[in-house]
């Protein structure tokens, strides 16, 4: 951990302690300011208050017990995290998913998406004075997680993608439940458009804060919206579709402007995209289907089958004792989540439990671009910097 | 498990393989990514070529980790991912490191966002970036003993743990 002492101060600058309590970090993040005046000269972001150590825990679990685990790293984008990681033990394994899950796996991750972005616009919106952004976001916010608690039963831990498919058949009346949300949601997003998109102080608080430009944003490993709203149009779901992205049909949204007002603009329309997806994997998931993949010795078997079949029986007890083993090999999947590009490497030694498993998580590669960003503006810019970047420090420590 | 090289595999290979013979000291393609494994004296150089080369065009550092394969040696397996976001292609270069001297160039220099990276691993891994401008523990605290994520540190960590934490050990860890 980096003391204050360390940091450099001369006579006409002084170092500013901001956090780890502070509110608009979202969770536990310093960054120890040099100030010059109001002009931050240094900054200097200080980690790790939040790890623990979720990268060795799995090495000593099997494959399906890491997946409660990875729920908990960005915590407003868990289905994501069990998403990116079933895809790359399913790679290990050379599963295929059925079609139906894998449809379902999007309306999931999708409505996550959009969960985390009313968050993400909530809070941001707070830290800059918009007080009642915050609750309209919330409200929306509810009916996701009322969905998500239809479908599995958690609002948040879900836990709900598996390995090879999905934990449960969607239960009886989700679609009046999805349907539901899809017709309401596009009015609200107009709503929350209404109340910051040509807001004067909005704008005044965001335009022209946070630049950064494209080379420099790649140069970094920037990813997801704060480098789409720097004219790079790269996406995984388009560059490198996963779980049959690429027989939907939606748009990349793009800004040149690169400051704090161009990601909000990105991430709104990004929401608007997302109705357009749920929609379109709505329409696709079929009233009946497999949504497990057909993988006796990975897939626990169904409970009548086990009851009545002598096998079934003998697959369940060896997943549930030892667990399966992949061949020895490694595997790198990324996915888009709502922070950017989400990583998974996993590597194994051809026994039950990972050798390695490793999350490249976009909030703590986006937020080592935060001192270029804010060198040189007010303090209280570092506030629209650090909220602008959406970092979910359960991620960034892991 | 050996799979045919695909067409990105042969073409990052190939031209590697002209800008330098010694570059590439094996190619291994599993389950559709291409694994370029490079010595430890070029690793720089490469990722340099891999970023400005016209063909490969590799702009985009996303990821870079570390595997420990203890007991076996050299026991350290550096995977560095790269991203050609014009050619919308992915490659792994690999650098195998012994457990005596766990040092490799940084690539701090070729992409400032290996800075965090490098970082990390050198925490949790002690593996020391010579030309890294700022290598200090990043998630640990900076008196912490040891480096967590090595096969050889017990998942409780050192400390007096009940008799019965033995018995769901792995056989790997001493």
């Amino acid at each position: 951990m980096t003391t204050v002492e360390t940091a450099i101060g001369t006579a006409r600058t002084m170092v500013l302690n901001m956090g780890p309590q502070h509110p608009s970090t979202h969770g536990v993040l310093r960054i120890l300011l040099e100030l010059d005046g109001e002009t931050v000269v240094k900054a200097v972001p200080d980690l790790g208050y939040l790890h623990t150590g979720i990268e060795k825990s799995c090495e000593d679990k099997t494959y399906s017990q890491v997946i409660t685990l990875t729920d908990r790293m960005d915590y407003l984008n868990p289905l994501g995290n069990n998403l990116v990681y079933c895809l790359a033990v399913e790679k290990l394994l050379g599963l295929e998913v059925p079609k139906r899950a894998q449809y379902i796996r999007v309306m999931m991750v999708e409505l996550q998406r959009i969960s985390s972005h009313l968050v993400w616009l909530g809070t941001h919106a707070i830290d800059l004075g918009a007080m009642s952004v915050f609750l309209y976001c919330f409200r929306e916010r509810e009916e996701i997680l009322k969905i998500f608690e239809l479908f599995t039963g958690q609002r948040m831990m879900t836990s709900y993608i598996r390995i090879g498919g999905l934990a449960l058949d969607p239960p009886a009346g989700w679609r009046q439940a999805v349907e539901r949300f899809l017709k309401m949601m596009p009015s609200r997003v107009d709503e929350y458009e209404t109340l910051l998109t040509e807001n004067r102080i909005w704008i005044g608080r965001t335009k022209g804060v946070g630049y950064i430009s494209a080379e420099d944003a790649i140069a970094m490993s920037m990813s997801g919206p704060t480098l789409r709203a720097a004219g790079v149009a790269y996406d995984n779901r388009k560059v490198f579709p996963y779980s049959s992205y690429e027989e939907f049909n939606f748009n990349v949204p793009t800004r040149k402007e690169s400051d704090c007002y161009a990601r909000y603009l990105v991430r709104v329309a990004e929401m608007r995209e997302c109705v357009k997806i749920i929609r379109q994997a709505f329409d696709k998931i079929k009233d009946e289907g497999p949504i497990k993949a057909d993988a006796p010795g990975i897939i626990p078997p169904q409970r009548e089958k086990m009851k009545t079949e002598m096998e079934a029986l003998i697959y369940h007890f060896k997943i549930f004792t030892e667990g399966f083993s992949p061949p020895p090999g490694e595997t790198f999947v990324t996915i888009e989540s709502p922070r950017g590009e989400l990583g998974c490497f996993v590597a194994s030694d051809g026994s039950p439990k990972p050798l390695r498993v490793h999350f490249r998580s976009p909030s703590y590669i986006n937020l080592q671009a935060l001192p270029k960003l804010i060198e040189g503006q007010l303090i209280s810019d570092v506030i629209a910097c650090i909220g602008t970047i959406d970092i979910v420090l359960g991620e960034v420590d892991r | 498990m050996t799979e045919p090289a695909s067409k990105n595999a042969n073409v990052v290979a190939e031209c590697l393989r002209s800008w330098n013979p010694k570059a590439v000291a094996e190619v291994s393609e599993y389950r559709g990514e291409t694994t370029i494994v490079v010595p430890r004296e070029l690793l720089r150089a490469t990722a340099e070529h891999c970023r400005q080369d016209a063909k490969l065009q590799y702009n985009f550092l996303t990821d870079a980790t570390c595997v420990d394969r203890f007991p076996a040696e050299p026991r350290f397996e550096l995977n560095y991912h790269l991203v050609s976001i014009p050619r919308r292609e992915k490659v792994r270069l690999r650098v195998w490191l012994s457990g005596n001297d766990p040092m490799v160039d940084s690539l701090v220099p070729v992409w400032p966002g290996a800075n965090w990276l490098e970082r990390e691993i050198f925490d949790l891994f002690g593996i020391r970036f010579s030309g890294h401008p700022d290598l200090r523990r990043i998630l640990l605290p900076e008196d912490w003993e040891g480096y967590p994520l090595r096969r050889d540190y017990p998942v409780e960590g050192y400390r007096d743990v009940p008799n019965t934490g033995e018995l769901f050990r792995k056989s790997s860890t001493p």
